[in-house]
């Protein structure tokens, strides 16, 4: 008997609470999926290297599940909460006829039994079949070819999810009998008629508070986006939680003063039904001003994790393709006590490396350094914004100095521009963007170098875009190319080879790759092939960005579904409301679009806050990630607001129509 | 006196074939300009179902209900709508006071809705709060009312848009003998001094007794009509009783 009311009370909702099991089963299936990635049939085809990067990204998503699945018992707990509150008559009525709270708590266990099996089922359902899109995306990523298409099911994934999610489940039913079993009947049945006291706040105090948390916001901002650097990790918690404050403060204040300033403007309070929409929204933000907070917050970090990963992973890709020409870079740097005049090519040969491996074309080159042409020198007074950013770079460090015509020679080899130089001319290659802007203003002024008496001056007023090492991204601080005349042997302090391979299928590579790597390190040659950067940047960028992905979904679904339900619990609430008003006459249209303004409000609100927290936290997250690359790109911020746009957007348009539905009565 | 509603052999039927209720069965009657009409019945006798009817909340089966020469059974969508908000003027049992809003903001949205410029809401709010004495709780809220003072508000509501006819449901059922009285009262004033045409639903003798005319109904019909005439309120209340009396028993809730 007891079971049936369950099924039916289930059946009941269903209809009302869409979203709420729409959000678990999505929870569901997200979780699977990425918790899956380990037996994808992409994975057994990945190279070596690949399949380490890969173990590690496991590694991480497993330590990121753990979190999500935090969240996610968050807004279960919390939903469910108030899906019980909204019941309490209900349940007064059960009692009333009779039953005891072990048979309402009974009610409620199979309840959550049901739903829990049917969220778990229909989600991992659609995570199975999800998982197979993500072996797709899996296999573009890696760029893998993969031999005939196998259905992916994870075990490991499969239980962990059941694992987790019943423990959530779990958590909700401790929560629902301890909240039923502090009930008192009267509670219980007058819950439905409960006059909701409105506490009017004193207008000065909301607008002096206002103010006092923008300028809090304003100080904080100040400290993530301008001054960074200033900043240790222990001030990183403390400003958290003091943005969480100022953000609850914001909305606390907001409710109080916004009524009375539009009340002012009787022009608006007083047409349609805007003084009702307002008093509607003013009397529900004093109630939902937390949970307002946390979806503001939740949404902050949607933007501003999918945003960057996505902009790191764009960025790293770009660079990589143009960083990367050849097939490997080897570098003599010559160990304690032995000469630096020896050539790249002749020190491989040495140490038994066959250059037939090598396209011909290959470039040897020496590097040369003077105590004459150092940092602080070149970059003049401004060498402190350059150090503060950039950890490697050093006042007294030598500039890395080259003869032109060797960078031609290599410039040739990787297809980029070659230059000209007049005797007394030097020219700067350079591309972290940061480094180049100061040393552009020295470059600017025509600042002149000396080196042995002899002065050259800049032959360009800015940097020039090059590099002789392949890197994963754009981290050249700086390399001074020379006149050959200019350049002294006495000053080389170590040799650079870039070259082809001379067999390019696939085997070919690996064979010549392994080859390459044998050579002993303690020799002084360093090589950097091809492979390893593309791979180490790969899978660097797609572990960020699956991470990015899983998390700034998690938390967007979360922060919209809390919202949606608290709508639509309420718009049950507000029928009556709604009754009146159709009673003295206003028209359905205007009516709904009332309900459609105080919805869309209620998005809004949190929405809009979020996205000016996530213009500051952005460019903390650009400052901090400098020696990557861009990464507020225009494109990924596109993305992400997209992906905001269908998934929030869809949630408001569902509650929207639901609340419709229920104001309606049908 | 013209007439500003005729209720002309209405029917309604709930139910299907096998199971049918007349809730009601062929009323007639016709409301004139400035009357003061209270409908008495037992519960289950349709009366509610009536008033219903003729505020285009409910829709007939047959019959025509003519309000200022409109056949409102005849209106649909939207136009019942403006009919409603510009034409009647409710007060239900339960107040339907919006809580969230304070009593200038009740008064004034039967005016918003009518997209009546602002500045002429003002004014008019005023106006009526000054006539039924609330002025000083316009920036109350409901709650922080007494039942008298909501009943007020909802009264100041319905007359604000001048309505050809106040629609009251049970107008003193929530309220205690003092603040039903002191209601009463205003329906005197807004009927006397405002000519508003009032019809009234109730089964409560007293409250009738401020009526100028009683029409009973039992089993959806018309079953007998008072009229006050020169009666003084407390000979009229004891007619009522006699009548109440002869409904044999059936209205046993009266006072």
């Amino acid at each position: 008997m007891l079971f049936k009311l369950s099924v039916k009370n289930i059946r009941k909702s269903l209809k009302d609470y869409a979203i709420y099991f729409m959000t678990l089963i999505l929870g569901v299936a997200i979780f699977y999926i990425f918790n899956s990635l380990d037996s994808q049939q992409a994975m057994t085809d990945l190279s070596s290297s690949t399949k380490e990067i890969i173990r590690l990204m496991i590694t991480m998503l497993g330590g990121v599940s753990v979190f999500v699945s935090c969240i996610l018992a968050f807004l279960i707990v919390y939903a469910n909460n108030f899906l019980i509150r909204r019941r309490k008559k209900e349940f007064g009525v059960y009692m009333t006829l009779g039953m005891g709270k072990g048979q309402i708590s009974r009610i409620l266990v199979g309840e959550t039994f049901l739903i829990g099996l049917l969220s778990l089922a229909v989600g991992l359902f659609i995570g199975v079949l999800g998982a197979q899109f993500m072996s797709v995306l899996v296999v573009k990523m890696f760029e893998v070819d993969m031999e005939s298409y196998v259905f992916v099911f994870s075990k490991t994934a499969f239980f962990k999810t059941i694992l987790y999610f019943g423990i959530m489940y779990l958590a909700v039913l401790v929560f629902n009998t301890v909240s039923i079993s502090k009930c008192s009947l009267i509670d219980l049945l007058s819950a439905g008629k409960k006059t909701e006291q409105i506490k009017m706040k004193k207008p000065a105090v909301c607008i002096l508070l206002f103010l006092a948390s923008a300028a809090l916001l304003g100080v904080l901002y100040y400290l993530v986006a301008v001054t960074p650097d200033k900043l240790d990790t222990g001030s990183y918690g403390i400003i958290i939680l003091l943005g969480c404050l100022a953000t609850f403060l914001i909305f606390w204040s907001l409710s109080g003063f916004l009524l009375h300033m539009v009340k002012r403007n009787k022009k608006y309070y007083l047409k349609d039904l805007n003084a009702f929409v307002l008093r509607q929204i003013n009397s529900k933000v004093n109630t939902t001003v937390f949970a307002m907070t946390v979806i503001c917050i939740m949404l902050f970090m949607t933007i501003t994790v999918l945003s960057s990963g996505l902009g790191i992973n764009h960025s790293f890709r770009v660079s990589l393709e143009e960083m990367t020409p050849v097939d490997v870079n080897t570098e003599y740097m010559p160990p304690e006590g032995e000469s630096a005049g020896i050539s790249v090519s002749d020190k491989l040969q040495e140490e038994g490396f066959d250059l037939t491996a090598f396209q011909d074309d290959y470039v040897d080159m020496g590097i040369y350094a003077t105590d004459q042409l150092t940092m602080g020198m070149t970059i003049g007074e401004n060498i402190d914004e350059v150090t503060k950013n950039f950890m490697f770079l050093d006042a007294n460090l030598p500039e890395d100095i080259v003869k032109l015509s060797d960078y031609n020679r290599l410039a040739k080899l990787y297809g980029r521009e070659q230059y000209e130089l007049g005797d007394g001319e030097y020219l700067v290659l350079c591309n972290i963007d940061d480094v180049k802007l100061q040393r552009d203003k020295m470059l600017k002024k025509g600042e002149k170098i000396r080196l042995d008496g002899v002065s050259y001056s800049p032959r360009y007023e800015e940097c020039q875009d090059g590099f002789l090492m392949m890197m994963t991204n754009r981290i050249n601080p700086g390399i001074y190319i020379l006149p050959d005349h200019a350049v002294k042997e006495a000053w080389r302090t170590g040799g650079f080879l870039a070259a082809n391979y001379a067999v390019q299928d696939k085997k070919g590579v690996e064979e010549t790759d392994i080859k390459i790597n044998a050579v002993r390190r303690e020799s002084g040659i360093y090589s950097n092939t091809r492979t390893d950067i593309v791979s180490a940047s790969m899978g660097l960028s797609t572990i960020i960005t699956f991470v990015a992905i899983y998390l700034g979904i998690i938390f967007l679904i979360s922060g919209a579904a809390i919202l949606a339900l608290k709508e639509l619990s309420e718009s049950s609430d507000n029928r009556e409301r709604y009754d009146v008003l159709r009673k003295i006459g206003a028209d359905e249209s205007m009516i709904n679009r009332s309900l459609f303004k105080q919805i869309g409000i209620f998005f809004l609100m949190p929405l809009s806050l979020a996205v000016v927290h996530s213009v500051f936290g952005l460019q903390f997250v650009r400052k901090m990630m400098i020696t990557i690359g861009e990464v507020n790109r225009f494109g990924s911020i596109v993305t992400t607001a997209a992906v905001l746009l269908v998934i929030y957007g869809g949630y408001f348009l569902t509650t929207y129509l639901g609340s419709k539905r229920i104001i309606q009565g049908k | 006196m013209n007439t500003v509603l005729e209720v002309a052999n209405v029917e309604k039927y709930y139910g299907n074939k096998s199971n049918l209720t007349k809730a009601l069965d062929g009323i007639s009657f016709s409301v004139e300009e400035g009357e003061f009409v209270g409908i008495m019945g037992a519960s289950g006798s349709g009366k509610t179902t009536l008033l219903n009817c003729v505020s285009t909340i409910d829709r007939v089966t047959s019959g025509k209900i003519i309000v200022n020469d409109i056949d409102v059974t005849r209106l649909r969508g939207n136009h019942l709508n403006q009919f409603r908000r510009e034409e009647l003027g409710f007060i239900f049992q339960d107040f339907n006071l919006l809580d969230t809003l304070t009593a200038y903001e009740n008064i004034s949205l039967a005016l918003t809705i009518q997209r009546i410029s602002p500045a002429k809401i003002h004014k008019s709010v005023k106006e009526i709060a000054d006539k039924l004495g609330i002025e000083d709780i316009l920036e109350k809220y409901p709650y922080q009312m007494s039942g008298g003072q909501k009943q007020r508000v909802a009264c100041a509501r319905a007359m604000i848009t001048n309505p050809q006819i106040v629609m009251a449901d049970e107008p003193t059922g929530a309220l205690d003998s003092k603040s039903a009285r002191m209601l009463l009262e205003s329906f005197q004033y807004l009927n006397q001094q405002m000519a508003a045409t009032i019809l009234m639903v109730t089964h409560d003798a007293f409250t009738a007794s401020y009526a100028n005319r009683i029409l009973f109904i039992k089993d959806g019909k018309l079953f007998n009509e008072l009229v006050r005439g020169r009666d003084t309120r407390k000979e009229f209340f004891n007619r009522i009783i006699e009548v109440v009396t002869l409904l044999g028993g059936e209205l046993n809730d009266v006072i």
